[in-house]
């Protein structure tokens, strides 16, 4: 059972790096549905990154560099040029599987250098790594699971306990106002669109480098999907993102562990609940109204300042 | 305004859901694929022959191994044969098969190879239709044929793996092996059959755990499922699956592993790990039926290679494998190759008691391609 549990961190972690990613997006009012894309992008250049260089520093930022750079292009189509933001981000998949794919295609079967492979390697933290049960699924993982938990904890921060969170909420609330307010509406976009990005590549990368660390076409499978409809499942809540995460990282393995202790329970049921148990959740909270639990106001409209 | 945003959320929710179903069928292989030609221009003594392909030629896994025996017919034929080849094509897409054939006639093509099962029926239903009898048709993994101009070739993918399950039988501490399959289809359950079979003849307490993925390619799924294999205390991981990723997994909790389709002892990381894989020979079959088309003396045939014919094989073995292994897969293969050593012998009971096939049978080729049960000593849940 912790093992199971240990694993289902570890398949959540790109689902929450990537849902935290769209969910900051989704916070300034902008819908990218390209998630999957930036995974994708992030994943090649990450992978790329780590196998040329042997670094995992390198490795990181380039897949943050490639994410933030695919969400760059939405920002200007959306923001600047205020295209429709459904279209963009369903372009910028494509583009995205499609860059990949380009770039990945003389590194398939190579694998990542050694000295990345032992830095992402499972490290106990003393104490916390001790604690029974919790201990060993929340706490002897790689670095980059506990760079997701310190995001979770940033994210609730900024959004929930600063000035610019504040700001960049009533930026997806109510975009009008808060641009009356004084507050540059360009500068949040751009900001929150490109830091998701960034985010959405570190979880393509975290399937490329650390737990496939072979480079494999098409390694994000649909999980930017997954990450999309986990944003509106969080209720856009970071806390929430991250049980969300854990969830639905621990359903989408539980059909292989339930068969290999020859449990008889066919994995497309599996795949059946996870969205059922999805839109039962989205069900619930657009009827039960409750104001936090609301989209953002203003979210996937374009801001013509003009039109108020 | 909230009409739409409802709206576009419906369809994420609705693009999630076909996400996970469609697997590898979605993104990663909706490109085009690019034909790509190799050998000199085409005169009237140069037969062109074109390939479909389900995957890329260097996805280090099923297409690749196709494609290297597209390499070597030409290769072989030197300048008398052209290849050519279109990447990419989803199997389960009857109108992307046909119009992979039609660009590969476009570019001169005589002769048409569907490299994957669901290529078969709507080359066969193309293969009879204007425009196209002239054309020689061979598809592998399927069992079409007709009088003209569609033969089919496959296989004999159980004698080597009888031979993995002899090595994994001897090699194994815990007596628990791990099996990464992706789906419950007859071609996969003879494979984990002559698996188990083969581990049991050197280990009679050996039980094989399956865990299916339901997706021919899905590098992080196998991945999970081997792990999920692993933690339940198996010791040497074998699949039917494209991707290498359960032979990582494997070498990560200090397992054995064994592959499928390519020879991958020298990949980074599986030096300790990997045992040997049933690999596939496709120039076997395909240089002596491209000699006879040429010749112009080719007739459909429902071809079945054998290890005697060289169509299939093993990987060498590597030296992570025992000497004790080594000396009873040399003679255990030898039998095979001499004809002496059928797989499916009598009394075999399936995994719920029942006898399946009786004593004093051998089952033969259709015997084998009606299994529809696992062996005893085989957990699945399908």
């Amino acid at each position: 059972m912790t093992s199971f549990l240990a694993a289902a961190i570890i398949a959540a972690t790109p689902l929450l790096f990537a849902t935290l990613g769209e969910l900051i997006a989704e916070k300034s009012g902008s819908l990218n549905l390209g998630v999957e894309g930036m995974m994708l992008m992030g994943a090649v250049i990450g992978f790329s990154a780590a196998y040329h260089t042997g670094n995992p520093v390198l490795a990181l930022l380039g897949a943050f560099a490639a994410g933030a750079l695919g969400a760059l292009i939405f920002a200007v189509v959306t923001v600047t040029l205020q295209g429709n933001q459904v279209v963009t981000g369903l372009t910028l998949t494509i583009f995205g599987t499609g860059f990949s794919s380009f770039v990945g295609d003389k590194m398939i079967g190579q694998s990542v250098p050694k000295t990345v492979q032992s830095f992402f390697a499972k490290i106990d933290i003393p104490l916390l790594g001790d604690i029974p049960v919790i201990g060993p699924i929340f706490f002897r993982q790689d670095v980059f699971v506990y760079l997701g938990y310190l995001m979770v904890i940033l994210f609730s921060i900024y959004l929930f306990k600063t000035r610019p969170g504040l700001n960049v909420r009533a930026v997806g609330e109510n975009t009008a106002a808060a641009d009356a307010s004084g507050i540059n509406i360009t500068f949040y976009k751009y900001a929150h669109i490109i830091f998701g990005g960034g985010l959405c590549g570190l979880g393509g990368a975290y399937l490329a480098i650390v737990y496939v660390p072979m480079w494999q076409a098409d390694v994000v499978n649909g999980r930017g999907w997954i990450a999309v409809a986990l944003v509106i499942f969080a209720a856009w809540n970071p806390t929430k993102a991250f049980l969300g995460s854990f969830l639905f990282g621990a359903l989408s393995i539980l059909g292989m562990r339930m068969q290999s202790v020859n449990i008889n329970i066919s994995q497309y049921l599996l795949d059946i609940v996870q969205y059922v148990v999805m839109i039962v959740i989205v069900i619930i909270s657009t009827h039960k109204n409750r104001k936090e639990d609301l989209p953002p106001g203003n979210l996937s409209e374009s801001y013509f300042r003009e039109d108020r | 305004m909230k009409k739409i945003l409802i709206a576009s959320l419906i369809i994420v929710m609705v693009f999630a859901m076909t996400a996970c179903g469609g697997g590898s069928a979605s993104s990663g292989t909706t490109g085009n694929g690019t034909a790509g030609a190799d050998s000199g221009e085409s005169g009237d003594d140069v037969l062109t022959v074109g390939f479909i392909y389900i995957g890329a030629v260097n996805d280090g896994g099923y297409t690749q191994a196709q494609h290297n025996g597209t390499l070597a017919v030409q290769e072989y034929f030197k300048g008398a044969v052209q290849c050519i080849w279109e990447e990419n094509i989803e199997d389960t897409n009857a109108q992307a098969t046909q119009d992979a054939a039609a660009r590969l006639k476009d570019l001169g093509a005589t002769v048409i190879i569907g490299t994957s099962f669901g290529f078969g029926e709507p080359l066969y239903a193309l293969a009879d239709s204007d425009g196209y009898k002239d054309i020689t048709f061979l598809h592998f993994s399927g069992g079409n044929i007709n009088e003209t101009n569609f033969g089919n070739y496959f296989g004999a993918m159980e004698e080597p793996r009888y031979l993995t399950g002899i090595i994994a039988g001897l090699q194994t501490k815990t007596n628990k092996l791990g099996y990464v399959a992706a789906y419950p289809y007859t071609e996969v359950k003879i494979g984990i059959n002559a698996f188990t079979l083969g581990a049991q003849s050197v280990n009679p307490a050996t039980t094989v755990n399956v865990v299916y993925t339901n997706s021919w390619y899905d590098p992080a799924g196998e991945k999970a499922a081997a792990e999920a294999l692993l933690d339940q205390g198996c010791d040497v991981i074998t699949q039917h699956a494209d991707t290498a990723t359960p032979q990582l997994a494997a070498a990560d909790a200090g397992a054995f592993a064994i592959g499928y389709n390519l020879d991958n002892s020298a990949i980074e990381g599986l030096e300790d790990a990997f045992l040997t894989a049933p690999v596939w020979h496709h120039d076997v079959y395909l240089i002596p039926a491209i000699q006879a088309i040429i010749d112009g003396t080719w007739k459909p045939e429902a071809y079945y290679g054998t290890m005697a014919d060289g169509y299939v094989d093993l990987a060498p073995l590597t030296k992570n494998v025992s000497d004790e292994a080594k000396a009873k897969v040399g003679e255990i293969s030898g039998k095979i190759k001499a004809g002496a050593f059928p797989i499916f012998v009598g009394p075999i009971k399936d995994n719920a008691g029942n006898e399946v096939v009786p004593e004093g049978t051998t089952l033969d080729h259709a015997g084998i391609w009606s299994m529809e049960y696992l062996v005893e000593g085989v957990s699945a849940s399908e």
